[in-house]
């Protein structure tokens, strides 16, 4: 090839583009299919919600905080709500705490489930994504009988959750959860050895262990990379410290490893939701607080917890008032979106599309 | 009812003799009758890339456990009609910076070429617009165009998207052009002609064991590899790297709409109805078979080789455009050639048929 004359070409790649997963735009200078530098642009889906949390309540941030990650808002919800509540030393109901850790592996597994479908879609296989959605619906329906809503919940309340669970929650969820599991194995068979999937998937993107920890990289990403680290374990919340589960972690850290830890984790979820369900006790499931007049006392709390995507935090600063002074929130997709040029440049545009998919990059988390 | 295949014909040979009695003479008689003959095809494939529109969203929706279009009549039969209508109704956006007549002509090219091919195609027994003695040459040849339509369409829409979907399109059918004609080459060896219907008359007879397919082990590796190659001819999943969605948004046809966009769409679905109906005439006996009439028999397994397309499309994911070039030119061209010098070795050695 040498002595061909090629020249290099800008490619805007987003923020309206199939797989970019809302609205996240990479600058692509490409050297025919060849990706020579990605620069990712953010700022697209910019709410300025931190500004918004200081005008408003602690009650009233809670709902904002849906918005703050969709895809998995009750943990974004729990985030908020746990780093309040210890904040103000509020004791939470036990049964609260048992449902809030049933609602937060649900949405853990409705999340992978998108991540799974999504991702197959971005490889090129248009029928698991249907799968996925499928299995998301159960869970989705489950949401929608306690709450009443399907995407943006509202269901943690500072002080325990909005809504205790209707009868038919319990066989439902089992049965719900028993079908997942059977499931598990039709999304491992239509893609796990799959020669077109592999070679598509193994070996692409790697994120080598020293530069995901350089990065601030969590979650199964970083899990993917060969660091066994799991808030859940490492530092519990909520009551994960009396539940049995296992954290998977692989090593390679490329595509196929992400894919396939995401895949482990639903079933870890599965465990933690059954052993949830065996012992939940009987009770209140909120301890009341004004909404209207609650003042935690003046200080500062970070919450961080494991969610579907990594670590994500929540930082208050309370001045004594009925509103937060300030409001910080930390996404881990946000440096997912960063370690991206890192892993992906040099590939092509297929690897990169792979890759991001993998990164399981959702854009609302980056811009807040 | 099932109508014979000597009553199809009859209705031309009919025609044919009304047209002597109104006086007709050479050349127009035989100008009128192959228009005539051409507009019969032509009307018989839209009708068939329709329905293939159609089955084809059937198929994915049960694949992926929905139903598909259900709401325009009988488990939505009349779906791509609609759907023809209301893109015949859309604006027809051109981007201002396009190269207006490579813009124009290459969704009209597509569709020409898609449909040229069938003027060799035996529907039936006899059913065919013309026999040319070199059949399945001129279909290769003219198969090709539409690369030519497709890197037009992908250098006129001045968008790197399409100009990458357009080159990629080249690289892909190009390098399977090559398995594809060595695996058409090994039949030829097997029947000793390039006429479509030689080829046909060549496997009749012995139920269905005179199929080049049933000619171990040389014609089931030559039809495998067929099937790869015209897969990957017809921009079908796993090889639609020139349309690769999440990559390219739509590749070629990105600045595409309403009925150019429709051409593209309609030749997409014609083409695989070739590359199927190629496969069924150098593999599947053609139109032989017991029983049924011959169109009907062609048009089954026809029907049933692009089944096998449609599933592909919704179970695999996407080569890499670089794992697709590999594939082509590190195993299927030398599984194609070895298979192609093995079969014409045998057959000059005499040991086998």
């Amino acid at each position: 090839m040498s002595g061909l004359l090629t020249q290099e070409f800008t490619v805007n790649m987003g923020p309206h583009h199939p797989s970019t997963h809302g609205v996240c735009r990479l600058i692509l200078t490409m050297d025919g299919e060849k990706v020579v530098k990605i620069e990712p642009v953010i700022g697209y889906l910019h709410r300025s919600m931190e500004k918004i949390c200081e005008n408003r309540t602690y009650a009233q941030c809670v709902p904002l905080m849906d918005r703050f990650e969709y895809v998995t808002a009750m943990s974004a919800e729990y985030v908020f709500v746990n780093a309040v509540e210890k904040l103000a030393e509020i004791e939470v109901p036990e049964r609260a705490e048992y449902l809030r850790v049933i609602m937060l592996e649900l949405n853990r597994i409705a999340s992978h489930l998108i991540f799974y479908g999504a991702t197959a879609m971005d490889i090129g296989a248009l029928t698991p994504f249907i799968y996925g959605l499928r299995e998301r619906e159960l869970i989705i329906d489950l949401f929608e009988m306690t709450c009443g809503q399907r995407l943006t919940y509202n269901y943690m309340k500072i002080g325990g959750v909005s809504h205790d669970i209707p009868k038919e929650f319990i066989p439902k969820c089992r049965e719900a959860v028993k079908i997942i599991g059977e499931k598990m194995s039709d999304y491992e068979g239509l893609l796990n050895e799959n020669p077109i999937w592999l070679a598509r998937t193994k070996n692409v993107g790697v994120l080598p262990t020293d530069l995901a920890k350089a990065y601030g990289v969590s979650g199964p990403v970083l899990r993917a990379s060969g660091v066994k680290y799991d808030i859940r374990k490492n530092d519990p919340y909520s009551i994960y410290d009396r539940f049995d589960f296992n954290i998977p972690c692989r090593h390679n850290g490329d595509s196929y490893d992400r894919y396939l830890l995401r895949l482990d984790e639903i079933r870890e979820s599965l465990k933690i939701i059954i052993q949830a369900l065996d012992g939940l006790p009987e009770g209140d499931t909120l301890k009341k607080v004004n909404p209207f007049n609650f003042k935690p006392p003046a200080g500062e709390m970070y919450s961080r917890i494991e969610n579907s995507r990594g670590e994500m935090g929540v930082y208050i600063i309370s001045d004594g008032t009925t509103k937060p002074l300030r409001v910080k929130m930390r996404g881990s997709s946000y440096n997912h979106v960063q370690v991206l040029p890192k892993v992906a440049t040099g590939v092509l545009i297929a690897d990169l599309v792979a890759t991001f998919a993998t990164l399981d990059v959702i854009m609302p988390e980056v811009d807040r | 009812m099932i109508l014979a295949t000597a009553e199809l014909i009859g209705i031309f040979q009919w025609l044919h003799g009304f047209l002597v009695d109104l006086g007709l003479k050479e050349p127009w008689l035989s100008i009128v009758v192959y228009c005539l003959l051409s507009v019969t095809v032509f009307g018989v494939l839209c009708l068939i890339a329709l329905f293939l529109v159609w089955w084809e969203r059937k198929i994915a929706g049960h694949i992926q456990q929905r139903f598909g279009p259900m709401r325009n009549g009988w488990h939505g039969w009349y779906q791509t009609v609609m759907d023809a209508l209301k893109l015949l109704q859309k604006e027809d956006i051109r981007v201002d910076t396009r190269d207006k007549a490579v813009f124009f002509w290459a969704p009209v090219i597509c569709f020409v070429a898609a449909f040229m091919a069938y003027i060799v195609i035996p529907f039936g027994k006899g059913l065919i617009v013309a026999d040319l003695n070199i059949g399945i040459l001129y279909i290769i040849a003219i198969t090709t165009f539409t690369v030519i339509s497709l890197l037009m369409a992908g250098w006129g829409s001045h968008n790197k998207y399409a100009l990458l979907g357009g080159m990629r399109s080249a690289a892909q059918v190009v390098s399977y052009e090559v398995p594809m004609v060595a695996s058409i080459l090994t039949v030829i060896i097997f029947s000793g002609s390039l006429s479509m219907v030689d080829i046909s008359n060549s496997q009749q007879g012995n139920l269905i064991f005179n199929w080049f397919i049933f000619r171990p082990p040389f014609g089931i590796i030559a039809f495998i590899t067929y099937i790869i190659a015209a897969t990957a001819e017809a921009n079908r999943t796993p090889f639609d790297i020139p349309e690769a969605e999440q990559e390219l948004v739509a590749g070629f046809n990105i600045e595409y709409s309403g009925m150019k966009f429709a051409m593209f769409f309609l030749a997409e679905f014609v083409n695989m109805f070739t590359v199927s109906a190629i496969a069924t005439t150098l593999f599947l006996g053609g139109w032989n078979g017991p029983l049924l009439p011959s169109w009907l028999w062609f048009l089954i397994k026809t029907l049933l080789v692009v089944l096998l397309l449609m599933v592909f499309r919704w179970t695999f994911p996407r080569l890499r455009v670089d794992q697709l070039m590999e594939f082509a030119w590190k195993f299927l061209v030398p599984v194609t050639f070895a298979n192609l010098i093995l079969a014409g070795w045998m057959k000059y050695a005499g040991w086998y048929w």
